[in-house]
């Protein structure tokens, strides 16, 4: 059984805790159910079904903490794993970072779980797919994707009395419509808690305009360029930023967010040396991470327990806050500022967030464009340099020339180098923000965006 | 992110030889005969106990010790002329039958889509065989506490030298995978892998500069540690570079010192160079534009929602004429390789690895291919390059080691550079990015620098170049003898919905590539 309730959740974990002779003990029980279908050429490739369960216990001696995990949860499996932990916990080194258990804490309530997703049959994933080839195939255009849909739950407790239970469902659609000849390329993806709200069918369509749309593209010098870069396209760099904003890395000189040039060592260790509180950006820029949001909703807790309410880390163009841990936050005498657990794995998750925009649709900004570049979406970005936050990357799948209001004709994609630092400061509109990866991002339009070369890649 | 499955276990475990070939030959034969009485044509099980160690140390203190176990059966048939697959981490007779027959249903179910019927190329059964890995020191075998005691001092040496931070890793691996097919094949490996990468960090008065390590990720045991100073490379006025063993409390010693140097560097003036590429900084060049644009299933479209396509088309490769670089250029594609990251005597589809030419004498001559891939490019043999992360994902085509044949002549590093009047020598792997059908890329490094007259004059910074992938290989102009061949590698390589990882070398010598386009990559932002 991969995802429990909360009450089972609740009583399993107590009978681990009344199991636990350590000082301290916490205990995290994941599990979830997965879906997919892939295809490509129009025509299925695979699909499959993945279930899991997994309860991971820690235990601590003073400073000394040991972790262990299992996946069968009789008694004696229970008491072994508890065991364990304690066994690794005393033959530990001391963690002189180590943070006592949090006590109990008060969540809000988040929409993260629909029924829908949770009841998603391969019969519906096949009917997913279908509806993305078959209007490909109609147009004589190859179609390749995946869908992948998950049910996951999460339970924390620990010896100090904290419970947190969340229950959550997600979707990811992705679909990239190539024509036979290789000429042209479109690409859509949507992502959802609920699957009621996709529709393949309808989202395909926008692939194939954008792969029919990019036949025949011309080659435009490398430069400068004002452009309007989709939620797709700009979602990954303002990520990486966000997830570069750590407080620990900023006071301790190596992060875009440290403070330099004022003495000709590295700042002390006790002293925070941050750029929070300064206007980095254009005063149009607000971005803040919300686990109630309706439209990406996320647990309102972090991996430890603690609770998350909505943060704003950039208002107006200021760096509000930094997210840091626990110990970092205590050592330096700043609030702790965690991030919601949504899933991560061994070095966590990013920073969910969003990002404030305007009323307008993509659409009405192009027809507000005079001469410009619409990039669909961007593709391996890598950090060039860290200190600047520079990246470089590619335009793919629908790059087009904006004239006077209109798309006048497809472009061959470009290599750009550009760091969101500058792209945040070079704004000329945000449109109406929607979600992409499960955050919500607004279409930009941006001035002076750095192309450095052409690409033949289609 | 790491990709860690499976359950945490003690090291004693880690050690815990698991079932015997018999049980596993027995369980094997189940999944098997389960399969065929369900409908199946072909069937073929895998039974898997992947062992993983992870330490990570952050400057004087542990972060974090890992040990994990992950074990199970995953069966793959073929149905209705369709592949079907199920996996179970319940190995009791009865679970592994249930698996079995639910790969056929999802083979049944799925033929409905299926345009044409899957053609394997034949291979014949070989019976029973074991393999391992050929080390010398089981890393799983050495205690922890030397492992931390080595972790610790490779942090020192970096942060006495010059490093403000540095977070260290040890990587290993241990896969013990049994193959079963109704080819008539019962295969048991054991194969093992080590990576033992830094990354340091020194703070100056304005910004911060990094370095990561020069070491390489290895097919080899825990000897590959022991630093043997014979396998070491030293080019005159830069680096150590390291063949088959790694001395990584020096490399953490120079990484403090280059550090420094980096912190008060020159910033390159942009421009065209001869660049001179360490083979640690050339085999992620290689890997981007030639192991993953000659991967057949890219190139037929397999691959196109999420890693791409290729430049490197059918009709290419059929004219016979397809100059992918100079004359001098041969590389190839082996599982044979010892110490390398993808040496087994057996791929996860029971074929018997191989060498083969990707690009002779600069022409583009194959691909890598899988028994239900070769009649594509009208051949009858597996290349033998099919792989799976874990029990639990279905194996499919991944890259096998992808290399550069040294000269035949035995010139150096230092041969190399000499032979240079402007120029730039690049070590180390940096920043990488390629366009999605692999034409445009850009690569930084780890340490850069200038060439003038043959000779290195200083350390340079804010270097990164773009080419495209064929005009690149034919600006080839030279490159070093088998005395300077090193093998690097990528421990995680990501390919696959959904994703799955594989570890694979590169080898190369030093080699010169004429007038590529260098960029500056400082800005000044805030």
């Amino acid at each position: 059984m991969a995802i429990m309730t909360e009450k089972q959740a609740r009583e399993l974990l107590a009978r681990v805790l009344e199991l636990s002779e350590a000082d301290e003990c916490e205990c995290n029980l994941a599990g979830s159910n997965e879906g997919n279908i892939r295809y490509a050429l129009n025509t299925v490739t695979t699909s499959g079904e993945v279930s899991d369960v997994t309860l991971a216990v820690q235990s601590s001696y003073g400073k000394r903490t040991g972790a262990a995990t299992i996946n069968e949860f009789d008694d004696d499996s229970l008491e072994r794993v508890v065991r364990r932990s304690e066994e690794l916990a005393r033959l530990a080194p001391e963690n002189p970072e180590w943070m006592p258990p949090l006590g109990p804490q008060e969540y809000k309530a988040t929409p993260t779980w629909s029924e829908a997703t949770a009841n998603v049959t391969p019969e519906q994933r096949a009917r997913v797919a279908e509806a993305s080839i078959s209007p490909s195939k109609k147009e004589d255009l190859v179609a390749a994707g995946f869908l992948d849909d998950t049910e996951a739950f999460i339970a924390i407790m620990n010896s100090k009395d904290l419970f947190a239970y969340n229950l959550r469902t997600e979707c990811n659609f992705v679909a990239t419509i190539r024509t036979a000849d290789g000429t042209g390329s479109g690409w859509v993806s949507r992502d959802y808690n609920n699957i009621a709200k996709l529709d393949s069918g309808a989202a395909t369509q926008v692939a194939i305009r954008k792969s029919l749309g990019s036949r025949d593209a011309k080659a435009m010098e490398p430069g400068r360029y004002t452009v309007i870069l989709e939620p797709a396209a700009s979602g990954t760099l303002l990520g990486n930023m966000l997830n570069s904003m750590d407080q620990r890395t900023a006071d301790e000189g190596r992060s875009f967010l440290s403070r330099k040039g004022q003495d000709d060592k590295p700042p002390p260790e006790d002293a925070p040396h941050n750029r929070a509180g300064e206007k980095l950006f254009d005063e149009r820029v607000t971005i803040y991470s919300d686990p109630t949001h309706p439209d990406v909703p996320t647990p309102a807790f972090a991996a430890d327990g603690h609770a998350v309410d909505r943060t704003v880390w950039i208002e107006n163009g200021v760096v509000k806050v930094l997210p840091n841990t626990r110990y970092w936050a205590d050592k330096t005498g700043v609030p702790y500022r965690p991030i919601a657990f949504t899933g991560g794995g061994f070095f966590g998750g990013g920073v969910p967030f969003i990002m404030e925009g305007g009323k307008r649709s993509l659409e009405e900004m192009i027809a507000d464009t005079r001469r410009g570049v619409l990039v669909t979406r961007t593709w391996y970005i890598r950090p060039v340099d860290p200190q600047t936050q520079l990246y470089t990357g590619l335009t793919r799948d629908g790059t087009f020339y904006i004239e006077d209001g209109e798309i006048k004709y497809p472009i061959k994609n470009f290599r750009f180098n550009e760091s969101p630092i500058v792209m945040l400061n070079n704004i000329e509109e945000l449109g109406k923000p929607v979600r992409i990866d499960g955050n919500m991002v607004p279409p930009m339009k941006i001035r002076d965006f750095t192309f450095s070369s052409l690409s033949d890649a289609v | 992110m790491l990709p860690i499955t499976g359950r945490m276990v003690s090291a004693e475990d880690l050690l815990d030889p698991g079932m015997d070939f018999a049980t596993k030959k027995r369980l094997g034969s189940i999944a098997l005969e389960a399969a065929t009485d369900a409908g199946a044509s072909y069937a073929d099980a895998r039974i898997g106990r992947y062992l993983n160690q992870f330490i990570t140390a952050q400057e004087t203190r542990i972060d974090n010790i890992v040990n994990t176990e992950s074990a199970g059966i995953g069966v793959r048939v073929i149905a209705d002329g369709t592949w079907g697959f199920a996996a179970t981490s319940d190995v009791t007779p009865d679970g592994i039958a249930a698996t079995a027959r639910k790969a056929v249903a999802v083979a049944k179910a799925n033929a409905k889509f299926q345009t044409s019927p899957v053609r394997l190329a034949p291979v014949k059964g070989v019976g029973d065989v074991q393999w391992r890995t050929p080390i010398k020191k089981n890393s799983f075998e050495v205690p922890i506490v030397d492992k931390v005691d080595l972790l610790m001092e490779v942090n020192n040496a970096a942060m006495e030298n010059g490093a403000s931070f540095i977070n260290s890793v040890l990587f290993q691996v241990n896969e013990k995978k049994f193959f079963a097919s109704t080819d008539g094949s019962f295969i048991d490996q054991d194969v093992h892998r080590l990576w033992a990468p830094f990354f340091a960090t020194a703070v100056g008065k304005d910004g911060f500069k990094t370095r990561t390590s020069l070491g390489n990720p290895v097919g080899m045991g825990y000897e590959y540690l022991d630093g043997d100073a014979a396998e070491q490379i030293r080019v005159a006025g830069a680096n150590t570079g390291y063949r088959y063993s790694y001395d990584m409390v020096g490399d953490a010693r120079d990484a403090g010192r280059q550090l420094q140097a980096k912190l008060e560097a020159r910033s390159v003036e942009p421009g065209k160079y001869d660049l001179v590429l360490d083979p640690h900084h050339l085999m992620l060049t290689i890997h981007e534009s030639v192991g993953h644009p000659l991967e057949l299933d890219r190139v037929l479209g397999y691959e196109a929602n999420y890693a791409g396509t290729s430049f490197a088309t059918l009709d290419k490769w059929r004219s016979g004429k397809f100059q992918y670089g100079a004359d001098i250029v041969n590389l190839f594609a082996d599982k044979t390789q010892k110490h390398s990251l993808g040496y087994v005597e057996y791929d996860d589809e029971g074929v018997k690895t191989r060498e083969w030419d990707l690009v002779k004498d600069g022409i583009l001559v194959n691909y890598q291919a899988i028994r239900d891939q070769v009649h594509m490019i009208d051949q009858d043999e597996s290349h033998g390059c099919c792989y799976s992360q874990s029990w639990a994902d279905v194996q499919f085509q991944r890259m096998p080691n992808v290399s550069l044949r040294p000269s035949k002549e035995d010139l150096s590093a230092d041969d190399i550079i000499a032979d240079v009047e402007n120029g730039i020598y690049i070590v180390g792997r940096g920043s990488f990015s390629i366009d999605q059908q692999r034409y445009n890329f850009q690569f930084g490094g780890q340490l850069f620098y200038e060439i003038k007259d043959g000779k290195i004059t200083e350390q340079i910074e804010d270097v990164a170049y773009q080419s495209n992938t064929q005009e690149f290989w034919n600006s080839c102009v030279a490159m070093a003898g088998p005395s300077d061949y090193r093998l690097g590698g990528s421990f995680f390589d990501g390919k696959g919905q959904p994703a799955q990882v594989s570890a694979v070398s590169h080898g190369c010598p030093t080699t010169r590539f004429n007038q590529v386009n260098v960029i500056n990559t400082a800005r000044k932002v805030g």
